[in-house]
This record gives structure tokens, C-alpha cells and sequence, in this order.
């Protein structure tokens, strides 16, 4: 046994990525098991392994570790990045969860019908224009700091770095009203541990393509 | 300044149900003011008041509080329902997130389109019986004790409660094959602060009908 946490997911982003970005910007080392089957899933089901039959599964600090806030919050707590007191939280937490929603449009795109996905991308860069961006934005200039709470690094960057360069891959150019975020994302990337994540080789994982929708059709569709 | 928690959100459980809840179990007393008409919504969002110019907001010790999540870990932080460490605190997340799966397809139910109504519930009851309650019936039977984390009461009892009571609404007998959960139903209940709420003239909102969900469909 090895000690690292240890990721049980499919090869690829999906509500693991931000787990693999944290423990990354932690600088923490972990192993990965990828679910390539039906079968593999339905295995890890009936070992009861996954507490309500479901991944993102995370095997840290003798848990078993399901849904993927708690795994979050638990390892923001423990690598001291989740603030230095209940307000601090407070704050880290409605920035995450803000960010998080918009993650949730970019991680459902890939599997939204041909018609739609005009119509969704369109809205991925309104909201993020429009109602997340400009917030993180004003929080920055209003304090002047390097990071979003705290003046300290806190989970609630690293989401923040994580969903500037998702919504970039959509839309390259969406950064162009956001001259603090500019700065943020070059300083957030200049980070070693973030940096060492940014390289190739690391376990970051590539945009979804349609192998990955493909196999997640096939591992969790009914 | 009151010094009360102040809850902006329509009258109706929605996403707000979950916090009224844990304040209400804390011996909390709190304020609302609800959003009646989209002009009110629209009013808290030019106001600034709005974080990502949504609901629910708390106001709450000097802060705006947005997210339902972020609220919710925070009064029970703040009122000692969320464990005595990283650990404990973990389990209860856990928990917690999975009954928010569980109330939030019964929260959708009445918006659903009418003729998919009855294969949506019967998956809500499907996955309550064969997902969620196992879980839950099964931390009670292998410690024994009366709460889920820690020999103490936690957001996770009191979110399983309003989980139960939210599927007995959609089956009364749902809980039937979960002994252990009939009897932490039954106990948790009769917790005072719980019991109070559980009694009429609460601020407890009643189950959505068909008047809140024209209502909320011209807010939102």
C-alpha cells in the first residue's frame, strides 16, 4: 500500500478533473485506476466500494471517498487550502460553487445532441462573461491580492484556474474583458505545482473527444 | 439590525427548504422575505445583492451568502452540526450529498413535463429504496447509535429527516423496508428544536403544488 490517494475513474476529465487538479496544486502524488468496462464499473459496484454506486470514487486516508464535493472539501481542508477561518470558508465555498455550476455546462456539452450544442456553447460564454467571470474580476481589484480569499492560495483559485482554461478551450477569446483575470491565469500557471500539472506527461487529462463520450455511454447508460 | 439570519427566497421549499431546516434544528430564528413576483427577484439582482444573481441569499453575519451548499456548511460550522474534525466532516459531506441527490429529483418532480411524471417518480422511488436509504439504514445498523457521524447530532441526520419525510410524501410506506430509519424517523423527530418545526405555524414550507410551481416559473 502506498499511501497516495488513489482516483477510481474513466480516462478522462469528468468530475474527476478538479479532484486531480487540487491534489496536483497541493503538490500531492496520486494513482489513478480507469474504468474501461461495464463490467469493471459493475465490479467496483458489487465490492461495494462505491457508497452510492457511483464515481468519482477517491481512496484517501483509509476512506473510501464518494461525491465529488465532500472529496473536495476534504482535501482543501486538509492541504490548508480552504481558508483560515468559517468566513474564509464561507467565501471559498459560494466561489467554488459558482464556478462549479459553470463547469457543469462545460462538462455536460460534450453530450448534448449535435442541435444544441450551438445554442449551449452560446451560453457557456454568456455566463461565464456575463455572471462568473465579472465577479471573480471585481474580486481581485477590489483587494488587490494575488488570490481570490484570504491573500493566501485557496481551493477557490485553483478552481478559478482550472475554469478560465476550460472555457478558453471553448472560447479563446473570453478572457478579453478580464484584464485582473489575465493576470490571475498567468500567475496561477507560474505556480510550480500548477505549472508541473500544465506540462504534458502530467495527469491531466485532455478535452473530452467522442471516444470519451463514447465510453461513457457505454460504462454508465442503462 | 435584527441580528436574525434573513432568507430571500419564494415561499415554497425549493432550495431554501434544506437551510430553513438547519437553522430551525439549531434553535435558529430567522427572517424571510419572499420573492413574489419576478420585479422582486430582479430587484435584489440591481441591488448587488446577488452574488451570481441567484437564490437562495442568507443574510447572515454581515455577509451575503449565496450557494446552497456553501450556506449550509456554513451554519452547521457555526452551529456545531458538522462534526469535531476533517474526518468526521468528511462522512457527513458525504452523506449530505447524497440525499441532496435524492430531494433534488423530488424538488423537480412537479416541474417535469405531466406525462413524464410517473416514470420520474417511480425512478425517485426506485432510487431511494435501492441507492440512498440502504446506505443510510446501513451506517445506523453497523454502529448502532442514534446518529450517522460521530455518536452526535449532525447536518446528516437532520438532511436525512427532511429526505424521508420528502419521500414519504411521494410513498407513504417507503420507508418499510428500513427499520432503523423508521426508528431514527421517529427519534430525530421528537429532537425539540425539530419537533417545533415539524409542527404547524412553522416556517416549514409545505409540499409544492401546482399554484408554487406557476409561480416560480413566472419568477425565474
Amino acid at each position: 500500500m502506498s499511501g497516495k490517494p488513489r482516483l477510481t475513474y474513466l480516462n478522462g476529465r469528468g468530475r474527476m478533473e478538479s479532484i486531480r487538479w487540487l491534489l496536483a496544486a497541493a503538490g500531492v502524488e496520486f494513482e489513478e485506476i480507469f474504468l474501461e468496462t461495464k463490467e469493471q464499473y459493475e465490479k467496483i459496484i458489487k465490492d461495494g466500494s462505491l457508497m452510492f454506486q457511483q464515481v468519482p470514487l477517491v481512496e484517501i486516508d483509509g476512506m473510501k471517498m464518494v461525491q465529488t464535493r465532500a472529496i473536495l472539501s476534504y482535501i482543501a481542508g486538509k492541504y490548508n487550502l480552504y481558508g483560515k477561518d468559517l468566513k474564509e470558508r464561507a467565501l471559498i465555498d459560494m466561489y467554488v460553487e459558482g464556478i462549479i455550476d459553470l463547469m457543469q455546462m462545460i462538462l455536460m456539452f460534450p453530450f448534448s445532441p449535435p442541435e444544441a450544442k450551438e445554442k449551449n456553447l452560446d451560453s457557456i460564454k454568456e455566463r461565464a462573461t456575463n455572471r462568473y467571470f465579472p465577479v471573480f474580476e471585481k474580486v481581485l481589484k477590489q483587494h488587490g491580492q494575488d488570490f481570490l480569499v484570504g491573500n493566501k492560495f485557496s481551493w477557490a483559485d485553483v478552481q478559478l484556474i482550472e475554469a478560465i482554461l476550460a472555457v478558453e478551450e471553448k472560447v479563446p477569446a473570453v478572457l478579453s474583458g478580464f484584464p485582473q483575470l489575465q493576470v490571475f491565469k498567468i500567475r496561477m500557471s507560474n505556480m510550480p505545482t500548477i505549472k508541473k500539472f500544465l506540462q504534458p506527461g502530467s495527469p491531466r487529462k485532455p478535452p473530452p473527444d467522442e471516444h470519451y463520450v463514447e465510453t461513457v455511454l457505454k460504462i454508465f447508460r442503462k | 439590525m435584527a441580528g436574525k439570519p434573513k432568507l430571500h427566497y419564494s415561499n415554497g421549499r425549493g432550495k431554501m427548504e434544506s437551510i430553513r431546516w438547519l437553522l430551525a434544528t439549531a434553535g435558529v430564528e430567522f427572517e424571510e422575505q419572499f420573492i413574489e413576483k419576478k420585479e422582486d427577484l430582479e430587484k435584489l439582482r440591481n441591488d448587488g445583492y446577488l452574488l451570481f444573481q441567484q437564490v437562495p441569499m442568507v443574510e447572515i453575519d454581515g455577509m451575503k451568502m449565496v450557494q446552497t451548499r456553501a450556506i449550509g456548511s456554513y451554519i452547521a460550522a457555526k452551529y456545531n452540526l458538522y462534526g469535531k474534525d476533517l474526518k468526521e466532516r468528511a462522512w457527513i459531506d458525504m452523506y449530505v450529498e447524497g440525499t441532496t441527490d435524492l430531494m433534488g429529483m423530488i424538488m423537480y418532480l412537479p416541474f417535469q413535463p405531466a406525462d413524464t411524471k410517473e416514470k420520474n417518480l417511480a425512478l425517485i422511488i426506485e432510487r431511494a429504496t435501492t441507492r440512498y436509504f440502504p446506505v443510510y439504514e446501513k451506517a445506523l445498523k453497523d454502529h448502532g447509535q442514534d446518529y450517522l457521524v460521530g455518536n452526535k447530532l449532525s447536518w446528516a441526520d437532520i438532511h436525512l429527516l427532511e429526505a424521508i419525510l420528502m419521500a414519504e410524501e411521494c410513498k407513504p410506506d417507503i420507508l418499510s423496508a428500513f427499520p432503523l430509519l423508521q426508528a431514527f424517523k421517529g427519534r430525530t423527530s421528537n429532537i425539540p428544536t425539530i419537533k417545533k418545526f415539524l409542527q404547524p405555524g412553522s416556517q416549514r414550507k409545505p409540499p409544492t403544488d401546482e399554484k408554487t410551481v406557476a409561480m416560480v416559473k413566472k419568477i425565474y
